[in-house]
């Protein structure tokens, strides 16, 4: 007889309040005027993030994303006291402890523990400088959690500085980067300067997360830098679709996340890790899904020793 | 068997198969070894080390786990350097040999997480050391789908390399290392994990790829019976020494055992050899015995 006609009462009373907090749409045509920094930011870091984010699943240093950025969160801490320019101290910050990682973790093992070492470090210089400085309480939060909107005109230079010099970076080491990542062995062979690819990725790494901490907060690094390129990979391993993707994953969660979180008075961080995680959860079920349906294209009979099913 | 191709910085050969070779006396060694040792702290791997591999000869080097096996194809690859001694490849430092050695590694499980197909592993083989963007070309395309059907990898080119079985990766990365058109192939234990029916896949292809194109072939493993009957020479490494010669001269109780310092019988069954009473793995010697390398 009592059939479901809605939310149960106290719910109604508080519902459209949490949701009007999290997605307003009002005055939203002005408020994106405000913002074209923002987007063009965005942008920048999307490309940067998926791009980097390839070669971080390729070789397998998502921890080591996570250590950079605390102590780029320590940087930035450091220059909020110190009254200098942000950006600079989070970059300061991350060259440091990608340098230490390069350079004391060769072997997968050893890096993990120095990261394992770096990152608490790291985080308590951070806390410590953030509970020493005096000013707007918001910058303190911003740094962990990211702040898109505070984006202004001569910190976009820098961000934008900063992206032309990862990508040409990028542009150069990419084919010999590739073959060190996937198949180090043989590219030692070949020639390839295998540990010395391995250090300067560290410091495009260094540079990409101090980018990243801008927008999206040292804590959710990992959303921009490991979550699209992880995504892009369930889905394709042609070596020219799975960066294409990778950055096109990047990218919607990074402006999806500008513009779902304009409105509303909440950091942009949850935004974008959202809509990444989801970005993510559809890869991985297509991903298996057509693993299920084409276990292999190749006929059985082309492979000697392969029993026949 | 006119080599006039001059080796260094050169055009991009397109063609794998030459006119077959015949392994000639005039012809330089491919690579030479001229009393070469190598050592670890006080471990002496092998001293005294004399060998050449003729463009177009098969070299199997066999020997226990520890015996130095790996450590020589690193030594050529210049990758590690000689205790003593000198080692040349093609003429020239191995180091400076770059594309004009090909190298096949063991099948190891990394390969797995690998975000590449078949083809994008035999195409880095080709131009993967070259600096900026990998742009498609078509020639490089064409290269590629040559090498993988010359292996009888086509029919898998598309498949992600962690999805291949062991014998197919085996087949990719030999076309991946005769990818540069290489006068020297080092095969690293590339019969490893893999069964007798890819081992002997693997083992035609090299033998094949020595016979057409006259590429000298080092060949390290620790089972003997695949390589019986392509490897022309055996260089037999174990306990500090060494022993050089036909597999039939090598292969023999009384080598064997002089060679381990035991007794070591050496049983030939259904045309297969057994080696037994051989000690896992090498002995550390303090000091460089007066090698193993009796007169041939």
């Amino acid at each position: 007889m009592s059939a479901p006609t809605g939310p149960p009462p106290t719910a109604n009373g508080t519902d459209p309040g949490v949701w009007q907090r999290i997605f307003d749409f009002t005055d939203y045509g002005e408020l994106l005027a405000l913002v074209h920094n923002s987007l063009l930011a965005g942008a920048l870091l999307g490309l940067v993030g998926g791009l980097v984010g390839v070669f971080v699943v390729m070789r397998d240093l998502p921890f080591a994303v996570h250590g950079i950025s605390e102590l780029s969160f320590a940087g930035a801490a450091a220059a909020l006291l110190a009254g200098v320019n942000i950006v600079a101290g989070s970059i300061v910050g991350s060259l440091l402890a990608a340098a230490a990682i390069g350079l004391l973790g060769v072997r997968a093992r050893d890096r993990n523990s120095v990261i394992g070492i770096i990152m608490p470090f790291g985080l308590g210089l951070g806390v410590l400088f953030l509970s020493l400085y005096q000013g707007r309480a918001a910058n303190k939060f911003g740094i962990l959690t990211g702040q898109i909107v505070a984006v202004d005109t001569p910190q976009t230079a820098w961000l934008v500085g900063t992206s032309v010099v990862v990508l040409a970076a990028l542009a150069v080491l990419w084919r010999p980067l590739t073959f060190a990542s996937a198949d180090p062995d043989v590219a030692e062979a070949r020639g390839v300067p295998v540990r010395a690819l391995s250090l300067a990725f560290m410091l495009v790494l260094g540079l990409a997360v101090a980018l990243c901490v801008q927008m999206v907060g040292a804590l959710l690094v990992l959303s921009l830098l490991v979550t699209p390129a992880a995504a892009a990979a369930r889905v394709t391993t042609s070596p020219v679709l799975l960066p294409v993707l990778s950055v096109l994953f990047a990218l919607v969660s990074m402006e999806g996340g500008i513009l779902l979180s304009l409105g509303s008075s909440i950091p942009i961080s949850p935004y974008v890790t959202t809509l990444a995680f989801l970005l993510y959860l559809a890869c991985r079920l297509v991903g298996s899904r057509r693993a299920a349906g084409t276990a292999r294209a190749v006929p059985v009979a082309e492979r000697p020793g392969v029993p026949r099913a | 068997m006119r080599r006039t191709d001059v080796p260094g910085p050169q055009p991009r050969p397109l063609r794998t198969e030459r006119v077959a070779h015949t392994a000639g006396e005039g012809d330089a060694p491919a690579v030479s070894l001229r009393g070469a040792a190598l050592s670890y702290g006080e471990r002496v791997l092998w001293s005294g080390l004399d060998v050449d591999v003729r463009p177009g000869e098969f070299l199997a080097v066999l020997g226990p786990n520890g015996s130095g096996k790996t450590s020589l194809l690193r030594v050529l690859l210049g990758r590690l350097p000689l205790t003593a001694g000198s080692v040349a490849v093609l003429g020239r430092p191995p180091h400076r040999s770059g594309g004009l050695i090909g190298y096949v590694p063991q099948q190891k499980a990394p390969l797995a997480h690998t975000p590449l197909r078949a083809r994008d592993l035999v195409r880095l083989g080709l131009d993967g050391h070259r600096w900026g963007l990998p742009l498609a070309r078509s020639a490089v395309h064409r290269r590629v789908e040559e090498l993988l059907d010359s292996v009888g990898a086509l029919p898998y080119a598309d498949v992600p390399v962690g999805r291949l079985s062991g014998g197919e990766q085996q087949r990719v990365r030999i076309a991946q290392a005769l990818a540069t058109d290489p006068r020297v192939l080092l095969c690293d234990e590339p019969l490893l994990s893999l069964d007798l029916q890819h081992q002997r896949t693997v083992t035609d292809l090299v033998d094949r790829r020595r016979r057409t194109a006259g590429t000298a072939v080092v060949f390290v493993t620790h089972e003997i019976n695949p390589v019986l009957g392509p490897a022309d020479r055996v260089l037999y490494l174990a306990g500090g020494g060494f022993r050089t010669g036909p597999p039939e001269e090598v292969l023999t109780s009384a080598v064997l055992s002089r060679l381990y310092g035991t007794q070591v019988d050496v049983l030939r069954v259904r045309g297969r050899i057994v080696v037994v009473g051989a000690p896992d793995a090498a002995s550390p010697h303090h000091a460089a015995r007066p090698n193993g390398a009796a007169p041939p």
